[in-house]
């Protein structure tokens, strides 16, 4: 114990300062997320009404604004029409890089490709659909889904392969060797043993997509009515309340936070789900 | 042992051995599309831009200063500084505090409070850019304004830095963009540190240092590259960032003169002026060249940061 008592008074000193410092770096961190969520409910819960869910905007700068009846249908639409091309095509590549290419050098590269189209800018994608869909054909709801996509599959690639990854070798021996080909190790064996951790990867991915704004702004386009067709401009929440953030209009503003704290909702319940999906799936 | 397997093989229906060849053809021609997807990306944006480059040269559109699509004249430095002056800001405030709630939450703090700390620092990076954007407009942007002003005279030794704050600004752009950074590298950064080897640490407490003492000498120089690939990871995605920077960054095209000026980024401005511009092909050039060299800084920046990374953490 003596020993111990040999640390001078500086250094101790020392220790405890850095020690506070370091704690007040993760209140610090902390602090933005209760200050966004916090004033977000407070704001938001307030425009909130059967109204706002139930109402188109109006399109009219005084009055009433009207809901947010078609962003919100328009998100659903529109993530669901992305989840559908990019889950499918994310789990395969996945599959590819877990199943076939795995140590190979052309599953090496295309590990790295995924994670460079991670960084690509959200805004860059929205561009690239513009210029190989948009032009000449006007917004569609269906365009900005594959924009969207476009951003959600190096997502649940990624995630796809850590799960695949998780399956033990032994279930896949076994199969093959009861004589099963490769595709129907896949899809009986590998698929369902890997299920829940692929629905936990599809669900971060589409919560990541259904926050997305840039990526919408030229490609879905801003309406004002409700459309369920996915071939013409289609508004979404995002992109609502982008626009009516910037009307120097206190109900206009007003119709921003209760749309941002409905997307904020729609997107932790996602991730709750996510977690909750999670943590049935096998012992990572 | 050969003829056993060429007879289990022969034994499935022909249906089935023509399967395992499609299903893997399926799956490689899937795997090259994302690699072709990229190229043909880069290609496009490379072919819509050469109007606007080549009526100002590269090294005029990129170092240009005069942003004045009315005029067509299209200098990008106005639009490029402000982006990486907002994303330096971001680095310096947002890497700081990440580091310090990763070292927290994996060095000192209980094992139970470590998993809440993790789960609502992570939360942050569900949090979508567009509520970033109308939080830091409706709610920093005004309550900021004047903190601001006395940093900027407090600071006005500093080159680049004093005289009277506009509201929205480069800085803000920059605290907004430390926040959205700040899940990814605090991530990053906690798993460097958790993958220090716990012998280093015993052998540095061993010894009779500090828990500091041990973080420091022991703990950060492993991490440290960690770290550094994370807050790299950080950057590629303050450069790209949109929305959130479009709302608080204030818009105005001219070459700023202080970090407390409103300023432009190359993001905002695709975000703006694209869609007026869809019918002036020079300018909507002009733009795709922006989205270019947004797309070039961020490329290189994130394949230097996965190489950080990739060597820091060894699989």
């Amino acid at each position: 114990m003596s020993a111990l008592a040999a640390v001078s008074p500086r250094r101790r000193r020392k220790d405890r300062a850095m020690r506070a410092v370091l704690g007040a770096g993760a209140l610090v961190a902390l602090a933005p997320l209760f200050l966004i969520l916090g004033y977000l409910v407070h704001k938001g819960l307030g425009a909130w009404s059967w109204h706002f869910f139930a109402s188109d905007p109006t399109g009219s700068f005084l009055g009433d604004p009207g809901g947010i009846r078609s962003a919100l249908l328009g998100t659903v639409e529109i993530v669901a029409m992305a989840a559908l091309l990019a889950i499918p095509a994310g789990i395969a590549v996945a599959l590819y890089l877990s199943e076939l290419g795995a140590g190979g050098r052309f599953a090496a590269t295309l590990r790295y490709l995924l994670d460079v189209m991670t960084g690509v800018p959200s805004i860059v994608v929205g561009l690239f659909v513009y210029v190989t869909l948009v032009v000449g054909g006007g917004y569609a709801a269906w365009k900005g889904a594959v924009a969207l996509a476009i951003l959600m599959l190096p997502i649940v690639a990624r995630s796809a392969e850590v799960v695949l990854g998780l399956v033990p070798q032994d279930l896949r021996e076994a199969a093959l060797a009861l004589g099963a080909p490769r595709w129907r190790v896949v899809l009986r064996v590998v698929l369902p043993a890997a299920a829940s951790g692929l629905v936990t990867g599809s669900l971060l991915a589409i919560a990541r997509g259904a926050g997305e704004t840039a990526p919408l702004l030229f490609t879905a386009g801003l309406v004002n009515g409700t459309t369920l067709d996915p071939t013409r401009a289609m508004s979404s929440l995002p992109l609502q309340i982008f626009s009516d953030v910037q009307q120097a209009q206190d109900r206009l503003q007003a119709r921003a936070w209760g749309a941002a704290l409905a997307l904020v909702a729609l997107i932790l319940a996602l991730n709750l789900i996510a977690r909750l999906a999670s943590r049935r799936s096998l012992p990572a | 042992a050969s003829g056993t397997l060429g007879a289990l093989a022969l034994a499935r229906p022909p249906r089935e051995r023509l399967a395992d060849p499609a299903f893997r053809a399926l799956l490689v021609a899937l795997a090259a599309g994302v690699l072709v997807l990229l190229a043909w990306f880069l290609a496009r944006l490379a072919s819509e831009s050469q109007p606007a480059l080549s009526h100002e040269g590269v090294l005029g559109y990129a170092f240009g200063a005069d942003w004045d699509p009315a005029h067509s004249r299209f200098g990008a430095w106005p639009l490029l500084l402000g982006t990486l002056a907002s994303s330096a800001v971001a680095l310096v405030i947002g890497v700081p505090v990440a580091v310090a709630s990763a070292l927290f939450a994996v060095e000192l703090c209980p094992r139970r409070l470590r998993a809440a700390l993790t789960i609502l620092v992570d939360l942050l990076a569900a949090v979508p850019s567009v509520v970033y954007g109308l939080w830091g407009f409706l709610y920093l942007v005004p309550h900021l304004q004047g903190f601001q002003q006395f940093l900027a005279d407090k600071l006005a030794f500093l080159p680049f830095v004093g005289g009277s704050v506009a509201g929205p600004s480069i800085f803000l752009a920059g605290v907004v963009l430390a926040i959205m950074i700040l899940p990814i590298a605090a991530a990053i950064a906690r798993e460097a540190i958790a993958r220090v080897p716990a012998d280093h640490r015993e052998a540095a407490l061993a010894l009779g240092a500090t828990r500091w003492e041990a973080i420091r000498i022991a703990v950060l120089p492993h991490a440290r590259a960690g770290i550094t690939g994370g807050a790299m990871l950080g950057l590629g995605r303050a450069l790209g960032e949109t929305i959130a920077v479009t709302l608080v960054i204030g818009n105005a095209a001219g070459v700023p003169h202080q970090l407390f000026d409103q300023g432009y980024s190359l993001a905002a401005v695709l975000a703006n002026e694209f869609g007026e511009a869809a019918n002036v092909p020079l300018h909507s050039s002009a733009l795709f060249a922006a989205g270019l060299l947004l797309f070039v800084l961020t490329l290189v920046v994130n394949a230097a940061a996965r190489a950080i990374v990739a060597r820091s953490v060894p699989r």
